[in-house]
């Protein structure tokens, strides 16, 4: 069990605090700008960071962060150039949790064996690879737990009781459900059914749950906290980004994107 | 040994440690039911038949075997015999899985049907079992395919089909992949996505191999008949890798009979734009498997070149990793330039014009036939027809039609 995750949580259930877990491509839209906005998300609210592994062939992810991924992969972002920026922003910040989110691949060449530690050292506090399931874990599963990162798990709405009950045993950290069935920036009309899926994950686990996928604001943001314990921001935060020239302005577009969400958040009843 | 070979993949999906099931928590619940209903459905005595009669009646199957003499002359050792998969409906043997998952799609009810496709074989495959089943269709294919492949974009039109262009990553055979996935998951209630090849999640490269093994087991039945003996060798191209797992699987267990899987080495492996994911790649994961795959030192999947699309792809079916690895196949590679060499000689020789794609098998075919005896025999699987690819030639020798 990873500390800075739980006492994140364990803490922000106290005050009834709802998490707010922004995501970012690590690299995009340049690679010296990534930790300077990390701060940035922190100072204006951002409880938990997740940064993306930029991957080639981002099968989970919609038009918004392929693009950002292929321009990571222009810019050389590899996995380790990932965990030297979680290194750089440990430097100036050893409280906020860090989880990395991506693709098998990658990680598979770093050493599938090998990296939990590496992401350990460098700070990094959890790892959510999207395209493998908990019984692909494999020697993974044990590494990450020897390391102490967390293992994070997804649920869908496609996720049966069983296997909700299954991945329940295995998940570390806090369990992340995916409001829709597709892909990450898709667009929906309106909020998905959250509170039986919510109540499912529960019945099952006493690990906080964090929603994403398709909220894009704080008026979205508001109404998933009420069934959860964070919300997930990612795609509309990594669109924002893109426009960025500078580091400066890059910083200045995620403070302006993340601290309304915040202080909406604050203020539920 | 034996036994294990066939039994192949346990059950959840494994090839030795090949295969499995790398994908988003979305589409695992989709996959448990699709296990389901094959294994089901698989089995059922009416499901069985109806394939049977679709095979013999709608594809044309059996597919001859031909003794290509003159073909075997030019090469001067052993007699070379194609299997004649160019000559099923649709030209090819993608065929033979569209018309089973087309059919068990039907049976689970599902109303809507996605592909992708690299040469535009398996889409034409899939929008024309779509037609006949009266199923919505739609083909994901990377832009440059559509470019190249143009005469297959309009045939799935006319089929009813919409086909969707996909630009992103190198705008081929994998990114159409990526984009089908990404349909799937959004549409996962009312969808069933017809696979091209042996590649993907569990329980896909089993599936798909089960559906084309039709091919190796008439082949097996008609040497017999026609020779009275196992051909000596099989070759078979190599990209995802359905045509020639489809040979191969009903002769795992004869020992005797030498297997060639044909990759494409592009403008040569040295070159580094090839897709000879087995020849010169390693294993990694892609596309729902852990495979052979080209990715560079960082885990990214690497562009790939071939001057035929339809074996233009980074990664291939788990199980030829695992045939390779266990030494029960061998794998080797053809360039763009030996490929077109054998397609004009094939079609000069035996007026038969063969796919680029089989072109490769053909070529190698051809070498191997060559260091071999008079009274040995190859078998090369002609997994398709040239028709689609005479643009493509054209453009090659400067042309224009």
């Amino acid at each position: 069990m990873n500390q800075r995750i739980s006492a994140r949580f364990d803490t922000a259930r106290q005050s009834g605090r709802k998490l707010l877990i922004p995501f970012i491509t690590a690299g995009d839209p340049d690679p010296a700008w990534t930790v300077p906005v990390m701060h940035a998300l922190v100072s204006a609210g951002a409880d938990l960071l997740e940064l993306g592994v930029p991957f080639s062939d981002p099968m989970a992810d919609g038009p918004v962060i392929q693009l950002a991924s292929e321009r990571a992969i222009e810019k050389n972002v590899t996995l380790g150039g990932v965990l030297d920026m979680v290194r750089l922003f440990r430097q100036t910040d050893s409280d906020t949790p860090v989880v990395l989110m991506g693709y098998m691949n990658p990680v598979e060449r770093y050493g599938r064996t090998r990296f939990p530690a590496d992401a350990a050292d460098a700070g990094v506090d959890g790892l959510l690879l999207v395209d493998c399931p908990p019984v692909e874990r494999d020697d993974l599963g044990s590494a990450m737990d020897e390391a102490g990162l967390d293992g994070i798990c997804l649920v869908a709405p496609t996720t049966t009781r069983d296997r909700v009950k299954d991945i329940a045993g295995v998940a570390r950290g806090f369990i992340y459900y995916v409001s829709l069935k597709g892909i990450t920036g898709a667009g929906q009309l309106e909020l998905p059914e959250l509170s039986e899926p919510v109540k499912q994950i529960r019945e099952f686990s006493d690990l906080p749950v964090a929603v994403g996928f398709g909220i894009k604001n704080a008026e979205t943001a508001v109404k998933v906290a009420v069934h959860a314990d964070a919300v997930v921001i990612g795609s509309a935060l990594v669109e924002a980004l893109a426009e960025a020239e500078s580091s400066a302005q890059a910083c200045a577009l995620a403070t302006a994107f993340v601290a309304p969400v915040r202080e909406s958040l604050d203020n539920m009843g | 040994m034996n036994d294990e070979r066939q039994s192949q993949p346990d059950s959840r999906g494994h090839f030795g440690e090949f295969g499995g099931s790398f994908v988003s928590e979305t589409l695992m619940h989709a996959l448990d039911e699709l296990r389901e209903a094959y294994g089901r459905w698989r089995l059922d005595d009416e499901f069985v038949q109806r394939m049977d009669t679709d095979l013999a009646h709608y594809v044309g199957r059996p597919s001859p075997i031909y003794y290509a003499q003159r073909y075997s002359e030019a090469a001067g050792g052993a007699k070379i015999y194609l299997k004649r998969e160019d000559l099923n409906h649709t030209g090819a043997h993608k065929i033979n899985n569209t018309m089973g998952q087309g059919l068990l799609a039907h049976y689970m009810g599902k109303q809507r049907v996605i592909a992708e496709t690299g040469a535009g074989q398996h889409g034409v495959a899939t929008a024309t079992v779509a037609a006949r089943l009266d199923q919505s269709c739609r083909v994901y294919m990377g832009d440059v395919d559509i470019h190249r492949q143009a005469i297959n974009v309009f045939r799935m039109r006319l089929l009813g089909a919409e086909v969707s262009g996909v630009s992103s990553g190198s705008a081929t055979l994998k990114d159409a992949l990526n984009e089908a996935m990404r349909d799937w998951v959004t549409n996962i209630d009312d969808t069933f996505y017809i696979i091209g090849t042996v590649a993907g999640p569990h329980p896909y490269p089993e599936m798909v191999r089960d559906f084309n093994a039709v091919v190796g087991r008439e082949a097996r039945r008609q040497m017999l008949q026609l020779c009275d003996q196992l051909p000596d060798a099989l070759v078979a191209c190599v990209g995802g890798g359905s045509n020639a797992i489809g040979l191969f699987h009903p002769f795992l267990n004869d020992e005797d009979v030498k297997m060639f899987g044909v990759e494409a080495a592009g403008r040569g492996l040295e070159t580094g734009e090839h897709a000879a994911s087995l020849c010169a790649g390693r294993p990694g994961i892609l596309h729902g498997c852990r495979t052979y795959l080209l990715d560079d030192n960082a885990g990214q999947i690497r562009h790939t070149h071939s001057v035929s699309a339809g074996l233009d792809y980074p990664g291939v079916g788990p199980e030829h990793a695992w045939l390779k690895d266990s030494g029960r196949a061998d794998y080797v590679s053809v360039t763009d330039e030996e490929a077109l060499q054998a397609f004009h000689q094939l079609t000069r020789l035996e007026g038969i014009m063969p796919a680029l794609e089989s072109s490769h098998a053909l070529a190698y075919g051809f070498k191997l036939a060559a260091s071999m005896r008079p009274d040995q025999r190859v078998l090369i699987n002609l997994s398709g027809r040239g028709d689609k690819d005479v643009q493509t030639v054209a453009e090659i020798e400067g042309l224009s039609l």
